[in-house]
């Protein structure tokens, strides 16, 4: 039996209206890797934001190596080894990686500078000494995401963690990325005897990372297995608290006339470079295309030209027919577009608006909502939004409370609420479920089937490559802003896309339109 | 002609730039580091103005200009804990609360001079001013030596605080926590660091700056006198030399120079246009400046897709 190095006992925590965690009993053991999973607002990361020192417990008792804490903040936790990897990295974008490691413990000359050549060898030796290849003197701001994770596991190191605490890290990685992680974490829980407390909701991850897992719901630890004794589907009930049907969805109908053509499409990205590259595509009626691709080979670009929100280069979008390319997102809306964006927070919802107000949006000239375009028909609007909110399963404190306050779940179903009761027939949908709970997923997939068989024509991408074997009829893959290959969703493989997605196939696929 | 671009180009427009600047330079020096700190401070000069008037009282009632400057250096540092105080604890809107500033500080000062010296402000009195400092071996150098000699003290010491500043900035552990603090708090309060207080700390130096620049414009620059608005928009000025700056102390005061040459020829070319056209010259300069930032800004932006494409292909 090893030892224990965190013991919650009987801890709650409670927020104004909320309560997050209601008596939590957990043992973190030494030299495990423990994960902890549950739907978005089961309180995970409020857990762990107690054992960090950033939320104050309002109830129980936390014990750290033996020894009982209270007012801990994270400073005391960083004096006690705990180390946190947060899910919106905390790094300085125009530092380099050398200062960001040593922030808030810069090594000094003279007593007073900041002593650059030691910061640099210090993270070379951490990097040596972990394998955690990193460029010290890079900037921040330029490196991808996976290094920028390094960065912050290389910084609690540094400051002498040997307890890691990871919230959500694969939710901004790439497959590749992810087993990099994984390997890292094996290495430092094998050879360090470090522990290691991972947050998620991608069960596969469980199965592949960790020693113990415990399943939170509604604030409360519903059980803690060894890993090896349970399996994903067994988890998934633990989570949403009934069996979750994770099979095929029933399909109706078939595909009818083109809806929405994209033609020799040219897309830049921010940085003004080609994104999408002489693309040409084709959605048509009650079919959904899913688009495969590893993030940044152009799909989000491609997707914001075809709702809008970008302009093209060159090349033509289509709406039913109609040249839309230089038309505005409200006049392409108008045409029967709708539109999920993969950034919620960024652009599908008003976090400081209500409920009702962000489900309204799109309707809101409507004249059955306001009086002469001045008054807003408060009932009318309230019975309206209500309805919605009732239809959708939104779970929350009512149509009043604004967005911001919602788990990343509920604000995902209230964009997909809005705009799945637009009447669209197109619909453009990004990262539907990214960081979103296993229930949500399901009701979200059903409803995009839904629209599916009602006649909706609809282009979809996704980074979970299940999600978009689940719910396409036809497949893309795209590498570098180009497509490299074409698929019925029940004719290829996981495992065969993925040579498509990294551009092995795109040879083939020059070589076929040649010969066309 | 001649003999006019050799009025306008003489050593003494030269001087008149350091002098003008330094004010200007001054209070920039405690703008960037509020900058930094993530906080858009317009309040300068309202700092700088009741520096001016804390100076010259300070003067007046201990006849020393070095306890003038001293009390002004005090009110700086009250003002940059008043500031802080709405701003960072309180969290109110730093531009309100920088205007309340500024208004408050004119009405302030204007009240405060009437009613202690008189409706003809300072004129009439006595009070202490700082000395020019004369260094002998400049005088063997023609020229730069007519420039560089017999300035009022502050003037070296704004290249020593120049320098200083560079030094905290970018050197100095405490320099990279401001910065943070303004960059990305929350990575500093998870670091076991309060933002907050280094919005604190920023905003009591930006004081200190102000207050030195104030000092500096009534016990310095005008020998000893106050005058009601004094300011005279300076801290607006050093805000633009700051944002023109990109908040890199070396490149601030490259800015104040900047102005204060153009404040200088404004002078000069009295002698030859109306001094109502030639008062806007430093303002409108400051205009031009902000717009070549805005430019620059896009331009870099596009520099980089043709560097990168050209690249690509």
């Amino acid at each position: 039996m090893q030892e224990t190095v965190v013991k919650f006992e009987h801890i709650s925590m409670e927020f104004p209206g909320v309560l997050a965690n209601d008596d939590v009993s957990l043992d973190i053991r030494r030299g495990e890797v423990f994960a902890l999973v549950g739907e978005n607002g089961a309180g995970k990361s409020t857990l762990m934001k107690i054992l960090y020192g950033i939320n104050e417990p309002t109830g129980g008792t936390l014990t750290v190596r033996g020894e009982r804490v209270e007012r801990f903040s994270p400073k005391d936790a960083i004096a006690r080894g705990i180390g946190m990897v947060h899910q919106h990295f905390m790094l300085v974008p125009s530092f380099t990686v050398a200062q960001n490691i040593v922030l808030s413990r810069e090594p000094r000359k003279f007593g007073v500078l900041f002593d650059d050549r030691a910061a640099v060898s210090e993270a070379q030796r951490l990097a040596r000494e972990y394998a955690l290849t990193v460029d010290p003197t890079a900037v921040v701001r330029e490196i991808s995401v996976g290094l920028q994770q390094r960065v912050e596991i290389l910084k609690t190191l540094y400051r002498g963690a040997d307890i890691l605490i990871l919230d959500e890290p694969t939710a901004v990685l790439t497959p590749q990325e992810t087993d990099e992680l994984f390997a890292v974490i094996r290495r430092i829980v094998r050879e360090k005897n470090m522990t290691v407390i991972i947050i998620t909701h991608k069960l596969y991850e469980v199965m592949a990372i960790s020693d113990r897992v415990g399943v939170m719901r509604q604030g409360r630890l519903i059980g803690v297995e060894e890993t090896k004794n349970v399996n994903e589907r067994m988890l998934a009930s633990m989570m949403v608290g009934r069996e979750v049907l994770l099979g095929r969805l029933d399909r109706a109908g078939e595909a009818g006339e083109v809806r929405l053509a994209v033609e020799k499409l040219n897309v830049c990205d921010d940085r003004g470079l080609t994104a999408v590259r002489d693309l040409s595509l084709t959605v048509r009626a009650g079919e959904v295309l899913g688009i495969a691709a590893i993030e940044g080979n152009g799909q989000s670009e491609l997707l914001e030209a075809v709702t809008g929100m970008r302009g093209a280069q060159s090349g033509r979008v289509l709406l039913g027919g109609a040249d839309v390319t230089g038309s505005s997102p409200g006049a392409r809306r108008a045409r029967g577009l709708s539109h999920i964006p993969e950034d919620r927070i960024a652009t599908g919802v008003s976090t400081a608006a209500s409920v009702s107000d962000n489900l309204l949006v799109g309707r809101h000239r409507e004249r059955r909502f306001n009086i002469l375009g001045l008054h807003q028909k408060t009932k009318a609007v309230r019975d309206y939004t209500q309805q919605l909110y009732d239809e959708y399963d939104i779970r929350g404190a009512g149509v009043d409370t604004t967005v911001g306050s919602m788990s990343g779940g509920n604000m995902q179903k209230v964009v997909v609420a809005r705009e799945f009761s637009l009447d669209a027939n197109v619909l453009i949908i990004s990262q539907p479920t990214r960081g979103v709970d296993v229930g949500a997923m399901e009701f979200i997939h059903s409803h995009i089937i839904k629209k599916r068989n009602e006649g909706c024509a609809i282009l979809l991408a996704s980074a979970d490559l299940d999600e978009v074997f689940r719910l396409s009829d036809r497949i893309i893959t795209m590498y570098e802003g180009e497509i490299t290959g074409e698929f019925a969703a029940d004719a290829i493989t996981k495992e065969e896309i993925g040579y498509y997605m990294t551009g092995s196939g795109r040879e083939e696929a020059q070589y076929a339109k040649a010969q066309n | 002609m001649d003999e006019i671009l050799r009025h306008i180009f003489s050593a003494g427009t030269f001087n008149q730039m350091l002098r003008s600047a330094t004010p200007v330079a001054l209070a920039a020096m405690g703008g960037l580091l509020t900058e930094h700190a993530g906080i858009m401070n317009i309040g300068m000069d309202g700092m700088i103005l009741m520096g001016a008037f804390i100076g010259v009282l300070g003067s007046y009632l201990c006849a020393s200009a070095a306890m003038g400057v001293a009390s002004a250096v005090l009110l700086g540092v009250a003002v940059g804990l008043f500031f802080a105080l709405f701003v960072v604890k309180f969290k109110s809107d730093e531009f309100i609360i920088g205007c309340a500033l500024n208004t408050f500080a004119a009405g302030l000062t204007a009240y405060l001079s009437r009613s202690i010296f008189g409706l003809s402000g300072t004129s009439g009195h006595d009070i202490a001013h700082l000395p020019t400092v004369h260094l002998d071996f400049l005088d063997a150098i023609p020229f730069f030596g007519e420039i560089l000699n017999d300035n009022s003290f502050f003037i070296y010491l704004t290249w020593g605080l120049v320098a200083l500043m560079w030094v905290f900035v970018y050197k100095t552990p405490c320099g990279f926590w401001i910065r943070a603090a303004g960059e990305k708090p929350e990575t500093l309060r998870t670091a076991g660091i309060s933002p907050e207080r280094m919005k604190w700390i920023a905003s009591i130096l930006c004081g200190i700056c102000c207050g030195l620049a104030g000092a500096h414009l009534s016990l310095g620059y005008l020998n000893g006198s106050f005058v009601e608005g004094m300011s005279n928009s300076r801290g607006y000025i050093a805000f633009a030399c700051v944002i023109f700056g990109a908040a890199n102390p070396a490149k601030a005061y490259i800015a104040a120079l900047m102005f204060g040459f153009f404040d200088a020829l404004g002078y000069r070319l009295q002698s030859y246009i109306s001094s109502d056209l030639t008062s806007i010259i430093p303002y409108l300069i400051t205009v031009v400046m902000m717009v070549y930032v805005v430019v620059r800004g896009q331009r870099k932006k596009t520099t980089l897709r043709t560097n990168t494409t050209a690249q690509k292909e």
